[in-house]
């Protein structure tokens, strides 16, 4: 036994897609981010929970490129692409988030507009990178809108006349119609009823399995983090407090916190 | 020392009714707006003796133009004679010495709303165009600093969006007057409340059109020989209104943009909208022999 | 030859932060597992068996000691292994039977079955033939391959599981009792199939509720004993 070498070799099996280093960001006197670190692979999907004010949130927003931290660095290993994207300019940052990276809100009059079309509204993400052919934004939002289990007689309905569900799977489509890298969900089935919640959650699962989608899902829900995520992440006031594939994290917690956390649950 | 030898006879503070500083202000805008085509530029809006909206803008530019050997003409909704066009005209004349036609071939100065002159402008006249709302993504950005922005990045994704709910909800483009379109390839612009028919007047043309707005204290502009596109699909072409077959019942002009006269039998009657082209057409049918130019459309067909 | 699984000094104990107390679960244990090598785990309730397995699969964090794995990238420490590669080294190499099902509800039992190859990059269609196939071998009737597996009785969810853990080929299988509640046509496939895994060079180690079940693939066998709760500062 002794002979074998102290230090194992990480196998590597995959680069990270995402790479966010030492990021923190105060409010004032507010630590909103202390020192956080989190990778992402291609492929997985990852799940941030915390209470409310543990800095999920705005580590979302930083993922989004809304929000840059005080320090720290946040890299995608996509083709032309500085190594920290916050030395963006905020044009080139909306223009990578509009292309590169979708977005689903927990409230859908921050994703939508809430008058136009639904297949408007996935139009526009269309618009913005530059489609200007009719039918093919008509082709691609009936697409993204079916993908997301939308009713397609409703496509052309304002997403004001629609339901909590089926405004989510607008957000979704609209997300999901430039087929980004990195699909960023943000209490996504916060608010909707549980029948609701579950049928949500089926197709971000189905979208995500036939996709091998990349997805961040942030949720102080563990019910969903433990449905949807390959690996968890904890946060409490700021820190990651705990970090581990889903399955671990939910049934050998390692800290204080996250037991009670989960023990609060089930 | 009498009172008369500090005075001295009244005349004028300044040539053309607004003061030297104020038209001075409003070259320079001009003059950059000519350099950024399509791109609004600030002004600061002096008080003129008619209301804000009722063309306000495009007046303070023909007062900064103006000069005596100026021949100015003025239109409200193409016609020459409505009140509004009048009592500018009139004004104009009174504070420049200026002279006025209704001729758009006499003119050197033409101050319109509506409507562009279907006789084609020659590259020594100004087209000045009166506008309410200068602001094209106002529809679509209530927040102006918002739109801004996006003027800046050139993001008018959201134009399109209007013009596909308007296809999705009615099979066609809806928009019929300040149609938005891109000036030089950069900058969108709404082009005052001119109809569709009018806006490839403004592409490539011989003239310069500036554009002004007085109650929003915006001015830009769109210089000779430059590219202006109506936001379009590239597979739904641009259409312009639908008035090709349609005849003048006073002057049996064929091939313009027309009025639609409502009849008391409830059908209608049409008229051509560019009164003195009607009024040069009636002339000619009475043995008169006016001058009549070459007109951008013929036939109902742009001609380039 | 080197061991698939060499298991050095392991130890897990669960900490309970809440009560104050620790509770060890087995403590430096060392065995070593070769390919084609069925290693039973036997013992009494709470010895730790099940706690094992998971900590083998990384469910469970162990608390001491090392997990070398020789993967088919070389050598690798299950214990410290990033999260990345344990979840490779799941859908690629190591296979976890339970008789809990784990799938998500409202999705077909052929589709849950399926899975794993689709992971692995295998069309739709084929992955949905080979999940019939071994639907079938486990006596699962057509009937119910497009149903929902949540409303199965438990003995079919049972069978939906082993479809799922076995569609794949593996070099290394953990059995948490898989034959627990199967009826005897079911136990009997789930056999031949395990011997014919076992002659293909696949390494099993498991918990067996009736260990005579699979008497005759077992090569060794590793008795756990009790352990005592105890009391831990926080």
């Amino acid at each position: 036994m002794t002979a074998l070498a102290k230090a194992m070799p990480q196998l590597v099996t995959a680069e990270p897609l995402m790479r966010f280093d030492s990021l923190s960001k105060r409010y004032g006197p507010v630590v909103a981010l202390d020192d956080v670190s989190a990778h992402v692979y291609p492929g997985e999907v990852l799940g941030i929970v915390g209470e409310s004010g543990s800095g999920k949130s705005t580590l979302l927003r930083m993922m989004n490129l809304q929000e840059s931290p005080d320090a720290g660095t946040y890299a995608l290993d996509l083709p032309d692409l500085p190594p920290n994207l916050f030395d963006l300019d905020r044009f080139e940052r909306r223009m990578l988030c509009a292309r590169r990276i979708g977005i689903v809100y927990q409230n859908p009059h921050q994703g939508l507009l809430m008058k136009n079309s639904s297949s408007g509204n996935v139009a526009e993400r269309l618009l913005i990178a530059g489609e200007r052919r009719f039918h093919v934004l008509r082709e691609k939002a009936r697409g993204a809108l079916d993908a997301s289990e939308f009713p397609l007689d409703r496509m052309d309905a304002p997403p004001v006349e629609l339901s909590g569900g089926m405004q989510q799977r607008v957000q979704l489509a609209k997300a999901i119609a430039l087929e980004p890298a990195l699909l960023l969900l943000d209490e996504p089935t916060t608010g909707l009823d549980v029948s609701v919640q579950a049928l949500v959650l089926d197709t971000l699962k189905r979208l995500q399995q036939d996709r091998r989608m990349t997805m961040v899902l942030v949720s102080h829900d563990l019910g969903v983090i433990r449905t949807m995520a390959d690996r968890v992440m904890v946060m409490r006031q700021g820190k990651v407090v705990e970090e581990g594939l889903a399955d671990q994290v939910f049934q050998d917690p390692q800290h204080a916190y996250t037991q009670q956390l989960v023990h609060a649950k089930l | 020392m009498t009172l008369a030898s500090l005075t001295r006879p009244w005349r004028a503070f300044s040539y053309g009714f607004l003061d030297a500083s104020a038209k001075r202000e409003m070259r320079r805008k001009m003059i950059k707006a000519v350099a950024v085509p399509g791109c609004q530029m600030p002004y600061a809006s002096r008080e003129v003796p008619i209301a804000r909206g009722w063309g306000t803008g495009g007046l303070q530019v023909t007062l900064t133009l103006v000069n005596p050997k100026s021949v100015v003409k003025v239109i409200d909704q193409g016609a020459d004679d409505s009140v509004n066009a009048a009592s500018i005209r009139r004004f104009l004349t009174r504070v420049s010495g200026a002279g006025a036609t209704n001729d758009t071939l006499a003119a050197s100065l033409i101050q319109s709303r509506h409507r562009i002159p279907e006789e084609k402008l020659r590259a020594d006249q100004i087209l000045i165009l009166q506008v309410p709302n200068p602001e094209p993504l106002r529809p679509v950005e209530p927040n102006m600093s918002a739109a801004r922005q996006m003027h800046a990045d050139a993001d008018y994704g959201r134009l399109w969006l209007t013009l596909y709910e308007q296809i999705v909800r009615s099979g066609r483009v809806m928009q019929g007057a300040s149609y938005p379109s891109m000036v030089n390839g950069r900058h969108v612009m709404s082009p005052s409340p001119i109809p569709r028919w009018d806006v490839p007047k403004l592409h490539m043309a011989d003239h310069l059109t500036i554009l002004s707005a007085g109650r929003e204290k915006r001015i830009f502009a769109v210089p000779p020989h430059t590219r202006v596109e109506p936001l379009v699909f590239d597979d739904v072409p641009y259409r312009v209104e639908d008035h090709a077959g349609l005849t003048c019942a006073r002057s049996g002009l064929t091939g313009y943009f027309m009025n639609e006269i409502p009849q008391d039998g409830g059908g209608s009657a049409h008229e051509v909208s560019d009164s003195e082209l009607g009024v040069k057409a009636i002339r000619r049918a009475e043995g008169e022999d006016p001058e009549i130019g070459a007109t951008w459309y013929v036939d109902g067909e742009m001609q380039r | 030859m080197t061991p698939l699984l060499t298991v050095d000094d392991l130890s897990k104990t669960f900490r309970m932060h809440h009560l104050g107390q620790a509770l060890p679960a087995f403590e430096r244990l060392s065995f070593t597992l070769s390919a084609g090598e069925f290693l039973l785990l036997s013992g009494p309730n709470g010895a730790g068996k099940s706690t094992l397995l998971r900590t083998l699969y990384r469910s469970y964090l162990p608390t001491g000691g090392r997990l070398i794995y020789q993967s088919e990238q070389g050598p690798i420490d299950l214990a410290t292994a990033a999260d990345v590669d344990i979840a490779h080294l799941r859908r690629a190499e190591i296979g976890f039977v339970t008789q809990f099902l784990t799938a998500r509800p409202r999705v077909a039992a052929e589709e849950i079955v399926a899975e794993p190859l689709r992971l692995a990059g295998t069309p739709r269609e084929t992955a949905l033939d080979a999940a019939r196939h071994w639907l079938a071998t486990f006596g699962v009737k057509p009937d119910l391959w497009r149903a929902y597996p949540t409303t199965f009785s438990g003995g079919e969810q049972q069978k939906v599981n082993l479809a799922r853990a076995l569609i794949r080929p593996r070099r290394l299988l953990l059995l948490d009792e898989p034959t627990a509640s199967l009826d005897a046509g079911a136990r009997a496939a789930l056999v031949r199939r395990l011997a014919e895994l076992k002659d293909e060079g696949v390494a099993m180690i498991g918990v067996f509720h009736h260990p005579g079940d699979v008497a005759a693939l077992i090569d060794r066998e590793i008795p756990l004993k009790t352990k005592e709760m105890a009391d831990v500062a926080e």
